[in-house]
């Protein structure tokens, strides 16, 4: 297939994608599980394709999601809050110390921003730590914003423990789609790029890639803002779509489930996170909610063991069993694209017609 | 060459260099030069200190003391520090102290145009041969962050394939070019480390035991090969070599280390029939 | 004198929780020493500890409770090791520590099944949460029980590793992997016993834990288990006695902090330390040094 082929190929799905978002809208009760799957998967894609950025195309092993995204998501708020409803926000800390508010898509930058100038701060010294090490600060590291962002002397800019409401959020689920498309795209353009073949090399062998002249901090920095800067991104989007934020909700758990997003669609792929994304949203908040059902029937037979909390254990049964027995991931580190659905095809029609020639012969 | 000659063409030069780690010298106090268009062979027994050599050469190690010159450029200096001050065991200790610390990564010792192989092949593992060698590229660009993602590098990023495609037809690597790197044949990938050394465009390679496990026939061809690169790329060669038949064919000169320090150097047949070389070699079996 | 009894609870507290951190770090540390995994799933095992004993002793005195919950919990770690990280065993670093994560989530999520959400209020353990008074600041028996008890058992298990043949299969393990196995070591039964011992160890800490705690919740693990680890990174991963001084010392820094009223940074400062040692001296205070050979 010739680049332009492939290129109007990817044009027109992501247009008949967009057409068939727009048209469910109108069609579907805007209230329907699907919206809420397809908002928050597209949330969740950019940012496990944020991560896997980092841990399967750099091979940098960090935890810091949540906490880029609680910057984000921060930074989001505190700039889009109207001035007219800081009052009642802030209540306890005098209406805040800010008393502007910038448009969205600026404010989501600027939350990207933010979170890649931590990144930027503290990759200096904590990229030189080994693969486990590096998990383990940058988790720290994590939970370090959380507590300084719910530090009560903090509160004329954060509200300290308490949520921020008010600011603006989205209806349409192409908002996010739109978002989320345009940084996904941006992140797979760089991976295709040379600076992308640079750091699928120090994944395979730093020692190798520092005698090619690839500058190790350079490119591991890189990696590491550019990753935060799009959790932020994502951070922000989520803010959006919670309509309130905490810095309670930030927690590890939830870089846990990117982190497991990233594995089940496949460690170095793209497309992978994306798809898985949307199955791990979908089962958790929508497939898999008759778990907790206490009354639930098959015909008249009472299935027993439901109850709240059991959907989250069959999923995290579920999740192990891929991790021990299905490692690549639905996709591995392959991508999923027309081409390679073709090959796919072509590929099962050949093996069958080789089959029959084989019968006939015997 | 003349002594003269080469110490104005010397591209590499090795000064006083020392590497000890805790109580252990492991080089001791090296000279060596490596003229312009030559081969030179590092040689010695196991343990002598051949591969520590090309680490301080190279930005893995900071030399612990001495200095290191290319193309007459002092491109790292190191004098005892920290505790290291009271260790030290090796000679001319004071002589590079006060000055300045000199002591570069490996991906800027390669930019300047020294480039390596490794002992243990290291290739990158999930990329064919073709990607192998485009990545090398990588530290030739001129395009930034910004450029290279929004492709307004077009021109360069053809540029470099182009050359990896052609540095694959001259390594004779054409045929696996979409192979993975890792299921190549054992030849085959030092081949392909040694092409992607050359795609960094190097005037000076470290080879680091090209011949490890090959068989003699493939001994055979990879002198011949490494003969061919040297000219086809104007290369200076710098090799460290167990296979002794590769090392008499090709080499210019050869400089020989045992237990760290250098005992000899000099042409193949000065080195081959040099009693201290022998001596090293076989242990002194021949006062017994 | 004043200035003691203002600050000695904060001290003793300290020291307390500090030996506590000590029985989950020694976990975190054998484990890393062998099989060089971050057992992320081990604060969990520490909390799944503390709910069965909540649930036992419903049914059961406390004399049969408290055995049964170290078995019980001695059995889980055993369990995890074999199915979740044998099977990883020659797989890429990178897949054992996801591996650990999913335990982590998957036990977390199993005691929210369990539990419903809500906190577990912990049973009172008869003598050691007695009210005694020292030095005129009264406080709970477990406090001034804890550091003893945490040295007792360090002291057995050093003497262990010393002079036990075991013991000593673990350090050859701990040193080089590979080696000790083609040594004739039978490595699943060593790292077995290492989880067996790093989970003893971390249930006795949950019921001292616990009993200074208003209740047991899914979640409650993970912030011990993390501090653990870091003290066990402060001392140097690796290093039992290592492994006890950073965790006493994260236990009275923590404490203090807490004392001086900056109770948001208490945890925050954990991390804080974490990030500073890995930045100056990432073997910490005991550890060895390795390097990449080229």
């Amino acid at each position: 297939m010739s680049k332009k082929t492939k290129m109007a190929w990817n044009v027109s799905l992501i247009v008949a994608l967009l057409a068939l978002l727009f048209l469910l809208e109108q069609i579907m009760p805007s209230g329907s599980m699907l919206f809420t799957v397809l908002k928050k998967g597209a949330i969740y894609a950019l940012v496990a394709v944020s991560m896997n950025l980092l841990n399967g195309f750099t091979g940098l092993f960090s935890l810091g999601q949540a906490g880029f995204m609680l910057l984000g998501a921060y930074t989001y708020a505190i700039l889009t809050i109207p001035p007219e409803s800081r009052a009642s926000v802030y209540q306890y800390y005098d209406g805040g110390i800010v008393n502007f508010a910038i448009p969205v898509p600026l404010a989501l930058i600027a939350g990207g921003l933010i979170a890649a100038g931590f990144a930027f701060l503290i990759g200096l010294p904590v990229l030189r730590l080994k693969s486990d090490y590096l998990a383990i600060a940058t988790l720290g590291f994590a939970e370090i914003i959380r507590a300084v962002f719910q530090w009560d002397k903090l509160g004329p800019l954060t509200n300290g423990s308490n949520l921020l409401r008010s600011f603006p959020t989205f209806q349409s689920v192409l908002y996010p789609f739109i978002v989320s498309g345009i940084c996904i795209a941006l992140i797979v353009m760089l991976i295709n790029s040379t600076y992308g073949r640079a750091f699928k090399a120090i994944r395979d062998d730093e020692i190798a890639a520092e005698a090619m002249g690839i500058n190790l901090a350079h490119h591991k920095r890189l990696a590491f803002v550019i990753s935060s800067f799009f959790a932020g991104v994502s951070g922000g989007l989520l803010a959006m779509y919670q309509t309130t934020i905490q810095a309670s909700m930030f927690k590890s758990a939830m870089t846990y489930e990117i982190l497991l997003i990233v594995v089940i669609g496949g460690i170095g792929s793209v497309t992978g996170s994306c798809i898985s994304a949307f199955l791990f949203i979908a089962c958790s908040e929508w497939w898999l909610r008759f778990l907790d059902n206490e009354n639930f029937y098959i015909g008249s037979f009472h299935v027993p063991l439901l109850r709240a909390g059991f959907r989250k254990v069959v999923f995290a049964v579920v999740i192990m069993a891929m991790v021990l027995f299905y490692r690549q991931g639905i996709m591995g580190t392959k991508e999923f694209s027309v081409e390679a659905l073709q090959n796919f095809f072509r590929k099962l029609f050949v093996r069958k017609g080789v089959k029959k020639a084989g019968d006939s012969h015997e | 060459m003349s002594n003269e000659k080469r110490e104005r063409n010397a591209v590499l030069k090795l000064e006083n260099l020392t590497m000890q780690f805790g109580g252990v010298i492991a080089v001791d106090n090296v000279s060596l030069e490596v003229g312009k268009g030559e081969i030179l062979s590092l040689i010695g027994p196991n343990g002598a200190g051949k591969t520590t050599a090309f680490n301080m050469v190279t930005g893995v190690y900071a030399p612990t003391n001495g200095a290191i010159y290319y193309k007459g450029e002092k491109i790292v200096q190191n004098t005892p520090q920290g505790k290291m001050k009271k260790l030290y065991q090796g000679e001319n200790a004071g002589l590079y102290a006060g000055k300045r610390v000199i002591a570069p990564t490996p991906d800027k010792i390669t930019k300047l145009g020294i480039a390596r192989t490794f002992q243990n092949i290291r290739l990158f593992k999930s990329q064919t041969v073709f990607e192998n060698i485009l990545i090398a590229k990588h530290m030739l660009r001129t395009s930034n962050l910004f450029t290279a993602t929004f492709h307004l590098n077009a021109r360069e990023e053809a540029q470099m394939r182009q050359e990896s495609e052609e540095l694959l037809r001259i390594m004779e690597l054409e045929d696996v070019r979409d192979e993975l790197a890792t299921s190549l044949p054992y030849g085959k990938q030092r081949h392909l480390e040694i092409a992607r050394a050359l795609a960094t465009k190097p005037e000076l390679l470290l080879l680091d035991e090209p011949a490890a496990g090959m068989n003699p026939q493939e001994t055979l061809e990879l002198t011949q090969f490494i003969g061919r690169i040297r000219g086809e790329f104007g290369l200076t060669i710098f090799m460290i070599e167990h296979h002794m038949d590769l090392v008499m064919e090709i080499s210019d000169r050869i400089h020989v280390l045992d237990f760290g320090k250098s005992i000899a150097e000099g042409k193949p047949d000065e080195v081959r029939n040099n009693p201290r070389v022998i001596e090293a070699y076989l242990g002194g079996a021949q006062d017994e | 004198m004043e200035f003691i009894t203002r600050n000695l609870p904060y001290l003793m507290a300290g020291i307390s929780v500090g030996g506590q951190y000590a029985l989950i770090a020694i976990g975190y540390t054998m484990v890393y020493g062998i099989l060089r995994l971050i057992n992320f799933a081990h604060g969990d095992i520490f909390m799944a500890a503390g709910l069965i004993l909540v649930y036992s002793a419903t049914v059961m005195p406390m004399y049969l409770a408290i055995p049964l919950m170290i078995i019980l919990t001695v059995l889980i770690g055993f369990m995890v090791e074999r199915v979740a990280y044998k099977p990883l065993r020659s797989a890429p670093r990178m897949s054992i520590m996801i591996s650990a994560i999913g335990v982590s989530y998957l036990l977390q999520n199993l005691a929210l099944y369990v539990t419903g959400g809500l906190s577990q209020q912990y049973p009172a353990i008869p003598w050691i949460s007695d009210t005694v008074t020292i030095f005129g600041s009264t406080t709970k028996r477990v406090t001034v029980i804890t550091p003893v008890l945490t040295l007792v058992l360090v002291v057995l298990l050093v003497l262990l590793i010393k002079y036990t043949k075991i013991g000593m299969a673990m350090r050859a393990a701990s040193r080089d992997f590979e080696t000790s196995q083609l040594m004739g070591i039978k490595i699943n039964s060593v790292v077995s016993m290492t989880f067996i011992i790093g989970t003893f160890l971390a249930a006795i800490g949950s019921a001292l834990f616990f009993t200074n705690y208003t209740g047991v919740t899914p979640t409650v693990g993970a912030m011990p288990g993390l501090k653990a680890f870091v003290a066990a990174v402060f001392g140097g991963i690796g290093s039992i006695p290592g492994a006890v001084i950073g965790a006493f010392i994260i236990g009275i820094c923590e404490n203090i902090i807490k004392g001086v009223g900056l109770t948001t940074f208490s945890d925050a400062f954990t991390f804080a330390l974490l990030i500073i040692i890995l930045i100056i001296k990432p073997t910490g205070l005991f550890g060895e040094k390795e390097a990449d050979k080229v």
